[in-house]
């Protein structure tokens, strides 16, 4: 068994086990590139790791939980996480470590060096992982070395290297990863060089920023840019950026930091320098006899090779592949924060503003026709927020996930969800409106004479101050439980579920003290690090929030563009309506309501051939909120499924929206057929401490309403009946 | 194909590959596994499988009737935890009768032809589970019930 090979040793057997990265890094080395010297530690110290310390099963348990195909991204990205935690609180086997640390200690003693993947299967001319595992500059010693090499390792696991690899059809149990640690060369200058341009091939492409290439890797730093005719090098055109950033060694690491003033107005590379880069990646493509995508650095007038890979050609079919999408999973710090002020100060002011302005207008007094075209606008006014929540709020939810990363990263919890409890710490709109429904109904529960009013259905009787309350609640909030748009009705149905909610034992929103667990992850950093990662909770913490706030605002207006489809159903119903309107008009509103986003009402399945009864026992999710918990289930299929609810009922439901949650207090628990920890069925579960299980396959049709059924939050494991005698 | 297709198929091949179950019975309050040979028939409604009259299983089955099997195909890795497939038929047994055993002999011995002498043999006894509940086991933690036609 190899453990560890110098480039140099490196030949055409060892190719399996050291990863396309080294064996190419190894092959330019002979041909008398100038590369940094590199040691790769081989996938049989991988496999190794994984094996003797039982990881490797784990990890298949994980990702065999359910069908891989049938996992939603953010179930992956779960997944992704649990493993990578795994990886992290498992130290190397103390011989391992001996043998691998004598030879990193030998070779750099305590220089800076990078710590780049290369997974033997990655980087064919078919696919390209680039950008997909991580890689890590500018570290120092042995031990730190040998921590970053068990960072690599968990990336192989990444919820995007998932992804693509299932695209690709790889099979994941086959995987495994190599790692290159490389002498660490810090450039002034850097960049990559394509020798054929993905969109003209008759073009080569260069791209430089100042500083480490980590900037422009990540996207973070835009580059100058050369296009180059491929054939003779001649310079055809040159891009200028803005030239304000640049990415520089850190004392452990790299830090995005302004560009000093002299620099920014000069390209970083001359003419010359420009024909050099681009001699180089031809060479590279000669060597290797295909063109390549190579990474450079000047470091003051001598150009390295860094790595060098075959560009991906096109798929079979003619079609791109997907990893540009998986990789924009993941959204660097920076650009989450631009991503945040512009959610903050222009997106959701003017998303409350909208909704507020169509609440305020009363399509009553409009004819018919002018009410199909309120309807069709208010379906316009809809659709483009619908647009702009999946452009801009669904990428902001990476921030929770990014600040799940760091704080696993640098305090290794035994609970890899630990980092969830930081971010609960903040005031979600759902919240707050949960408290004015239990202030109304506790109202209920200590005036008596309220009370009877409101069982005998007399609401003229009732306390005037207590109905503005209830009026001002229903119209900030919808129609929660109330399909009809009147006020009467709303009020009705309202009232039902506040007599109901005053005469039960609710659950209240569960106080926990996260000072401790705040201040435990700051003392983790120092200086300008503290300063960042206490920036990076408190972005965490607005995206955790807005997860839930977006969905409340987007059903404000989705409700008052319900309430305009049911008013013109009401009057194409009835007599008045002539019968060609009625035609016309009809359709109108049908293409409508087509679009509208409902939650999805499922019919349960039946199949011709039932000679045999199928009754599910136990179903596997995902652990997402701890505890056990047992009672009837309460199928949410539509809106008045919420106003027949119980209490101690266990909510089970394709997918919580936020409009919905206001049924949990007087819940026992919470079961989603849609999977992931930062889905709104576990957000709001923690907060409420109820055990929940995400991402279980088919549960609104195979639990029915008033199943008994036990919710095992620990294990994410749903148990249907009471019959033990299995 | 189906999520219950998909089930029948992955049960019905389970019980064609796997040679051995381990059969349950019990007498007086105590509990007694043992390993069989079986065969299932074509519909899943029965599973066929021999023992001779001396046993403590088939005393066990005079006594009570009431028995379970179980058919698992794990390999005895560690990778069985997420792979492998179990399932518990539970039912009632019973001698194969002499109309029955025109279909059921040929069928349990094209699975085991070296059992032919064993099962001919007087002081062996043909049985059958007439299966009431499968319970199948997959991903280490989903359980379904399949519930047979009475």
């Amino acid at each position: 068994m190899t453990l560890i090979l110098p480039i140099e040793h490196i030949s055409e057997k060892d190719r399996p086990k050291v990863g396309g990265k080294a064996f190419a890094l190894a092959s330019l080395h002979r041909a008398g590139f100038n590369v940094p010297t590199a040691l790769c530690v081989t996938s049989d110290v991988y496999d190794r790791y994984v094996l003797s310390t039982g990881i490797r099963e784990r990890i298949l348990m994980e990702i065999h939980r359910k069908a891989f195909e049938d996992m939603r991204w953010e179930e992956m990205w779960d997944a992704s996480l649990r493993i990578r935690n795994m990886f992290l609180t498992t130290p190397m086997p103390g011989a391992l470590k001996d043998a691998l640390g004598d030879s990193i200690a030998k070779c750099f003693r305590d220089q800076p060096s990078a710590v780049r993947s290369s997974s033997p299967g990655e980087d064919s001319k078919k696919a390209s992982f680039a950008g997909l595992h991580d890689s890590y500059v500018n570290v120092r010693t042995r031990d730190a070395i040998l921590e970053h090499v068990i960072k690599v390792w968990a990336s192989l696991w990444s919820d995007a290297a998932l992804l693509y690899r299932r695209e690709l059809g790889l099979d994941p149990e086959k995987s495994t990863m190599a790692v290159v640690i490389q002498e660490m060369v810090l450039g002034d200058r850097a960049g990559v060089a394509f020798c054929r341009s993905p969109v003209d091939p008759s073009q080569a492409v260069i791209e430089s920023v100042y500083g480490l290439n980590q900037g422009l890797v990540d996207g973070t730093v835009e580059p100058d840019r050369w296009l180059l005719e491929r054939a003779s090098g001649k310079i055809l055109s040159h891009t200028q950026p803005k030239r304000d950033l640049w990415v520089v060694p850190t004392k452990e690491g790299a830090s995005l930091e302004s560009l000093p003033s002299p620099m920014a107005t000069q390209a970083p590379l001359k003419e010359g320098e420009v024909g050099a880069v681009y001699r180089l990646a031809m060479a590279a493509e000669e060597h290797f006899k295909s063109p390549q995508d190579v990474e450079w650095t000047f470091l003051k007038e001598i150009l390295y090779l860094l790595q060098s890979r075959p560009i991906t050609t096109e798929k079979g079919d003619g079609e791109a592949d997907d990893r540009t999408w998986y990789l924009s999973l993941s959204r660097s710090f920076d650009n989450l924060k631009a991503l945040r002020r512009k959610i903050e100060e222009q997106l959701i002011p003017a998303m409350v503003e909208e909704a507020s302005l169509l609440e305020s207008e009363n399509p009553d007094d409009l004819s018919l026709h002018e009410l199909v075209r309120e309807v069709e606008r208010r379906s316009r006014v809809h659709q483009k927020w619908v647009g702009i929540y999946w452009h801009d709020f669904i990428p902001f939810a990476h921030g929770a996930r990014l600040f799940g990363q760091i704080y696993n990263d640098s305090v290794h919890p035994s609970d890899p969800h630990e980092f969830m409890s930081l971010l609960a710490a903040t005031e979600m709109e759902s919240l707050k409106r949960n408290r004015l429904l239990e202030e109304l109904a506790r109202d209920i529960r200590e005036k008596s004479e309220l009370r009877k009013l409101l069982e005998t259905g007399d609401l003229e009787n009732a306390d005037p101050r207590f109905l503005t309350r209830l009026d001002r609640f229903v119209s900030n909030y919808g129609q929660l439980i109330c399909p009809d748009p009147s006020l009467n009705a709303c009020r009705v149905h309202m009232c039902g579920f506040l007599l109901r909610m005053s005469a039960a034992k609710t659950t209240a929103r569960a106080q926990r003290d996260i000072t401790a667990l705040t201040d435990s992850f700051l003392s983790r950093f120092k200086g300008q690090k503290r300063e960042e990662a206490a920036e990076m909770l408190d972005l965490a913490r607005a995206s955790y929030r807005l997860r839930d706030d977006d969905n409340i605002y987007i059903g404000r207006i989705e409700s008052a563009l319900d309430q305009a489809v049911a008013l013109a159903e009401m009057r194409l119903s009835s007599d008045s309506a002539s019968a060609k309107d009625r035609n016309f008009h009809e359709d109108r509103i049908a293409v409508v309501k087509k679009k509208a986003y409902v939650p999805h009402s499922t019919v349960n399945e039946t199949t011709a051939d039932d000679h045999f009864d199928f009754r599910p026992r136990q179903l596997t999710g995902q652990p997402a909120g701890p505890g056990l918990a047992e009672g009837p289930a309460r199928v949410i299929s539509k809106v008045l499924d919420l106003a027949e609810f119980q209490a101690g009922e266990i909510l089970v439901c394709d997918a919580v929206d936020p409009t919905m949650t206001f049924v949990v207090p007087l819940s026992g628990g919470i079961v989603e057929r849609r999977g992931g920890m930062l889905i709104h069925g576990a957000i709001i579960a923690r907060e409420y401490g109820l055990p929940c299980v995400t991402g279980v396959p088919d549960a609104t049709t195979l639990i029915q309403t008033g199943d008994r059924i036990t919710v095992d939050g620990y294990l994410g494991i749903v148990i249907i009946g009471t019959d033990t005698t299995l | 194909m189906n999520d219950r297709e998909v089930l029948i198929r992955d049960l019905g091949q389970l019980l064609v590959t796997q040679r051995l179950a381990v059969l349950s019975t019990h007498n007086a309050g105590q509990p007694y596994a043992s390993l069989v040979s079986f065969a299932a028939d074509p519909d899943l409604s029965k599973l066929l499988f021999a023992t001779t009259r001396s046993t403590r299983k088939y005393a066990n089955l005079t006594s009570n009737s009431r028995a379970a099997m179980l058919v698992d195909n794990r390999s005895n890795e560690e990778a069985d935890i997420h792979s492998a497939m179990a399932v518990t038929a539970t039912g009632v047994v019973g001698e194969v009768s002499v109309a029955e055993r025109r279909e059921a002999l040929p069928l349990y011995l094209e699975k085991h032809p070296y059992l032919k002498e064993f099962v001919n043999s007087p002081s062996c006894a043909f049985l059958k589970l007439t299966v009431g509940t499968y319970y199948l086991v997959r991903r280490f933690q989903n359980v379904v019930e399949i519930h047979m036609p009475s």
